[in-house]
């Protein structure tokens, strides 16, 4: 039987098996990688809610100090945080699953809706950054690697080098004292201007990318507004991230620069240019974009430094407040999410790194 | 900062190791001196990136003189408010008395400054040093004995490594003192932080480094002579798999300042009372910025600034030089020094372009690569 079944498959193998195989390589990885997801952030969300409640339930933390003990334990005993820890655990990712992130102490908002209207800002805000880093980091990164060991490449590595040493919420003070105060040209706090804001809570079925909201609209002007209010923060995030960009274009061309078909198409007549940025520039790009998941990640966490310098109201922002309010179910909350996204952007650009380069599945 | 203070006894201070030790020393001891890290590095750099190193030594010097003789060079105490003439008062611009102004909370900014240099030092002592004994001993023992034990802590590793590692710190500040900074817990609750921010990285470098020595003849030879598993990982195997560590640790010496200034700025970390702190210094300068008040925010900020730079430029130059492909090779002696490791780190580096996504950090280079590109932002 087995063999008979078998068999119309060894028949057809050899013609189809080079295309079947990549295929389904390529369809295992990718199912592999989302399902290595699950794990992932079930452990960041395990671990963030036990270091969370170790120290105690968040009602005590928020308002200790400030009811009297019996009060204290009412409070407590009503929101259920008197139970044992792993019926609230269990309960807290029951919610998690269905969406429900809890609600916050402070302002008694669900957490939910507080991620929906700030996590668009923020995703704005890492948008105009990445293109911030990619128009620094990319031609200068080639540059660099084009001189190497010249002074333009000692001149921008020391700028490199000193754009990450540069703290992203200093880098804004300093943005914030040369373009708001000593030549203000620029606003430096908040996403657009009080008008704009009002026209953009106007708007039907917003997405809270003010930027896509105003020129759906059409509203030039509110773009405008949008657009100017975002240069400030977007350079401070940028710059840092671009400096790395710079260093990881420069190290990787310098690799496949050195490579013989770089000498053979110069043999052939082929520009400086064209070989810098295209023939050793493609293959370079690979070990960038598998980074990328990784200075994506590390973007969100310097937008919450960012959103605070310049009064962003993104989800960073918000988790200062709240951790100034010591709410930290919402702070909680919020850094979950940031976890998820985490782990899914290093899931899309697992996938795009497999997509480009069929060495990476394994 | 402190370059203005003490620049003569910083300068000659980082190049003198290296010329005492070449003339006259006795071969043996010269040997072990040249193979010490960042002595051997600058033994075997040239041109520019032997001025990198240099300048960073110089200014790693620096922050260290500041850290080490704060009470001698700051004018003031770092929570001094009033000398007996009479209140600092706030916000004042630079003069004499204040060399650079003094802050909103009626601080002396230059003395906060140069004690804020040894709040970092302590800070990165702390937290790199706990991190490298807890990250190498976990990475010896995970990657010696398998099992799984290992496939736990290497799922709970790269869970934490993908975290961003600023809401990490957060996360356990709040855990380790409550969010909430007394006297002694400050500085010490935000190093505790950063550690368990670094472990996971040292974890995976030596875990990956011993899987892959475990395998090799010499350990074989040993296990057949009888030797007990902790012989092996600390006679044999330790030495050989942490190797890179240097290099990590001068990554996350600058990334744990940019922690500490981060968790500072957003209001955590250390009250001004019990020490001071960068970060928390320009969190309360935000405001004056607006209203064109700069020597509050642009001194802690240059402080910051240069000390990442310090460290960061001998970090930097030191992965050059451990890396073949970026070595400017202009000396037959280093080249030939560096040839051993080569071939394999050539390998592995061509290798980390797929870093590790599946079974991570299976190649020491590829999570070392990827090491360096996670501190190369906080």
């Amino acid at each position: 039987m087995t063999a008979s079944v078998q068999a119309p498959e060894l028949a057809e193998g050899p013609v189809k098996s080079p295309k079947t195989r990549q295929g389904s390589g390529l369809g295992r990885y990718i199912l592999v990688r989302f399902l290595l997801i699950i794990p992932t952030v079930w452990i960041l969300t395990t671990l963030v809610f036990f270091l969370m409640r170790i120290t105690g339930d968040p009602i005590t933390a928020a308002l200790g100090g400030r009811l009297t003990q019996a009060q204290l334990a009412e409070r407590v005993a009503a929101a259920g945080y008197d139970r044992p820890l792993i019926v609230q655990y269990f309960e807290y990712m029951g919610g998690l699953l269905r969406g429900d992130f809890g609600t916050t102490l402070s302002d008694n908002r669900p957490v939910t809706e507080v991620l929906l209207t700030y996590g668009a800002a923020t995703l704005e805000l890492v948008f105009f950054a990445l293109i911030v880093a990619f128009l620094v980091g990319v031609p200068l990164g080639m540059v660099a690697a084009k001189f190497r060991d010249r002074w333009p490449d000692a001149v921008l590595r020391v700028l490199a080098i000193l754009g990450y040493a540069t703290p992203v919420f200093f880098a804004g003070l300093l943005l914030k004292l040369v373009f708001g105060v000593m030549w203000p040209v620029l606003p430096v706090a908040g996403r657009a201007t009080g008008n704009t804001e009002l026209l953009m809570s106007g708007v039907v079925g917003p997405t809270g990318l003010y930027l896509l909201d105003a020129l759906r609209i059409g509203d030039m002007d509110a773009a405008g507004d949008v657009l100017r209010h975002a240069v400030l923060p977007a350079v401070a995030l940028g710059l840092l991230t671009g400096g790395t960009f710079l260093r990881l274009v420069r190290t990787n061309l310098i690799g496949t620069l050195g490579n013989q078909y770089i000498e053979s198409g110069r043999s052939r007549g082929v520009s400086e240019f064209r070989l810098v940025t295209k023939h050793a520039y493609r293959p370079a790009l690979i070990p960038i974009i598998t980074v990328m998941g990784m200075q994506i990640a590390l973007m969100l966490a310097g937008a919450v430094l960012t959103e605070t310098t310049f009064e962003w109201k993104g989800l960073g922002f918000q988790l200062a407040q709240y951790l100034a309010a010591r709410d930290f179910v919402a702070v909680q909350g919020i850094v979950v999410l940031l976890a998820v996204l985490v782990a899914l952007t290093n899931f899309v650009v697992d996938i795009i790194a497999a997509l480009i380069d069929p060495r990476v599945r394994y | 900062m402190s370059t203005e203070t003490t620049p003569t006894p910083g300068a000659p201070g980082a190049p003198a190791p290296e010329a005492s030790a070449t003339p006259g020393a006795p071969s043996s001891s010269r040997s072990r001196w040249s193979r010490l890290p960042v002595v051997s590095h600058l033994r075997q750099s040239v041109g520019l990136q032997r001025g990198m190193l240099i300048s960073g030594l110089v200014i790693c010097a620096l922050v260290l003189i500041a850290a080490i003789f704060a009470p001698l060079i700051a004018p003031y105490d770092y929570a001094q408010l009033r000398t007996p003439e009479g209140a600092f008062g706030a916000q004042q611009p630079p003069s004499a008395a204040h060399i650079w102004g003094t802050t909103v909370g009626g601080f002396d900014v230059f003395s906060r400054v140069i004690w804020g240099a040894r709040t970092a030092v302590f800070v990165i002592i702390v937290a790199v040093v706990m991190s490298l004994f807890i990250g190498v001993a976990l990475g010896l023992i995970s990657g010696y004995i398998g099992g799984w034990l290992d496939r736990i802590l290497v799922v709970v590793a790269d869970a934490i490594y993908a975290f961003p590692s600023l809401l990490l710190a957060i996360v356990m500040t709040i855990v380790i003192s409550g969010g909430q900074s007394n006297v002694v817990g400050g500085v010490l609750a935000a190093a505790i932080s950063i550690t368990v921010v670094f472990v996971p990285q040292y974890f995976r470098v030596v875990r990956a480094e011993t899987v892959r020595l475990k395998a090799e003849p010499f350990v074989e030879s040993a296990q057949v002579i009888g030797e007990s598993k902790f012989r092996i990982i600390t006679r044999h195997i330790y030495r050989n798999a942490t190797r890179n560590i240097p290099l990590i640790f001068t990554l996350n010496s600058s990334e744990a300042i940019l922690t500490l200034a981060a968790l500072g700025f957003l209001g955590f970390g250390i009250e001004p009372t019990s020490a001071a702190e960068w970060g928390y210094d320009l969190n309360k300068a935000l405001s004056d910025v607006t209203s064109g008040i700069w020597w509050t925010s642009v001194f802690p900020g240059l402080a910051i600034v240069l000390t990442v730079l310090g460290i960061t430029l001998v970090g930097e130059s030191m992965n050059d030089l451990n890396d073949p492909r970026l070595r400017v090779r202009r000396r037959a002696r280093g080249r030939r020094r560096a040839g051993a490791g080569a071939g394999a780190r050539a390998k592995g580096a061509a290798g980390s372009s797929a870093t590790a996504p599946g079974a991570a950090g299976t190649s020491a280079t590829g999570s070392s690569a990827a090491t360096t590109t996670k501190g190369d932002l906080r």
